[in-house]
């Protein structure tokens, strides 16, 4: 950065012409528009549950900014981090408890079996209205440059291994890589 | 609106949802040229407003048409241009 006073080179103690001022405008000028830097825009999600239904807005919406040629971000955290899983993302599961919008009482709910119920059904409407599957979702996030991070401390904090997420995921961030996205980040959202 | 214009490419979503028209209309988009001009077939209601969305936010979609179709179910149209961007 530059802040040598106009007075350096040239006459000493005589006051900075006109040019000279507008000279230090300029430049400063220009270091400011770098700064700012260009006209990417950027989405950070933060992706905490990995209930089926919680696990379709981060997709859907990184896909879309994707599509909208916006560098995208999902840092994915605790539950979240089962949608990346090899093996937990097929499994996905509606929650019966405490999801009022299902046609059942909590009561009912609660009972062995009702979310796998729930699940079948939300597939099975998944399946007719050719609703995207998770799978698919997270092939158009990869193939158009999403990138899908395994927060480090919760995957310990889990158990999973590297291995255990899916090819093409970033694995080993932590809280401080997610900051510094968000920072300079347009959209910030916590799922 | 009446505008002239040629397709160069049609692109059918017809059936599909939220948000695969406009992602696979930007995957169609990356493959054209200045000039061209991209025809989408939706049967989502919200594809109206999502491509006018779309438009808005990138500099290079121009919706040229809107048109909805009746052809046994609704077909919601978009037309759109891939303009030279300065």
């Amino acid at each position: 950065m530059s802040t040598d006073a106009p007075a350096a080179d040239g006459d000493a103690g005589s006051e900075p012409t006109m040019a000279d001022q507008i000279e230090e405008l300029r430049e400063e000028l220009a270091e400011v528009k770098a700064a700012v830097g260009d006209d990417q825009k950027r989405m950070v999600i933060i992706s905490t549950k990995g209930t089926l239904d919680m696990a379709y807005p981060p997709l859907i919406l990184a896909s879309t900014a994707a599509a909208f040629g916006w560098d995208v971000t999902i840092f994915h955290t605790f539950w979240g981090l089962d949608i990346l899983h090899k093996e937990k993302t097929k499994g996905l599961k509606l929650s019966a408890v405490g999801n009022p919008s299902l046609p059942m009482p909590n009561l009912l709910a609660a009972i062995p079996g009702m979310d796998s119920m729930a699940t079948r059904m939300m597939k099975s409407r998944i399946e007719k209205n050719k609703t995207a599957t998770i799978q698919e979702l997270i092939d158009v996030c990869l193939e158009s440059g999403v990138e899908l991070q395994a927060c480090q401390m919760t995957q310990d904090l889990m158990g999973y291994g590297e291995d255990d997420f899916i090819d093409g995921v970033t694995v080993g961030v932590g809280a401080a890589t997610a900051i510094d996205r968000m920072a300079d980040a347009d959209v910030q959202l916590l799922v | 609106m009446g505008t002239e214009y040629s397709i160069t490419e049609t692109l059918d979503v017809k059936g599909e949802s939220c948000p695969m028209p406009v992602v696979k209309a930007k995957k169609a988009f990356d493959g054209l040229e200045e000039g061209d001009v991209l025809e989408v077939l939706a049967t989502d209601p919200g594809a109206f407003p999502d491509f006018e969305a779309w438009a808005n936010r990138v500099e290079a979609v121009e919706i040229l048409e809107q048109i909805e179709r009746q052809n046994g179910e609704t077909v919601y149209v978009n037309v759109v241009e891939k303009v030279v961007v300065e």
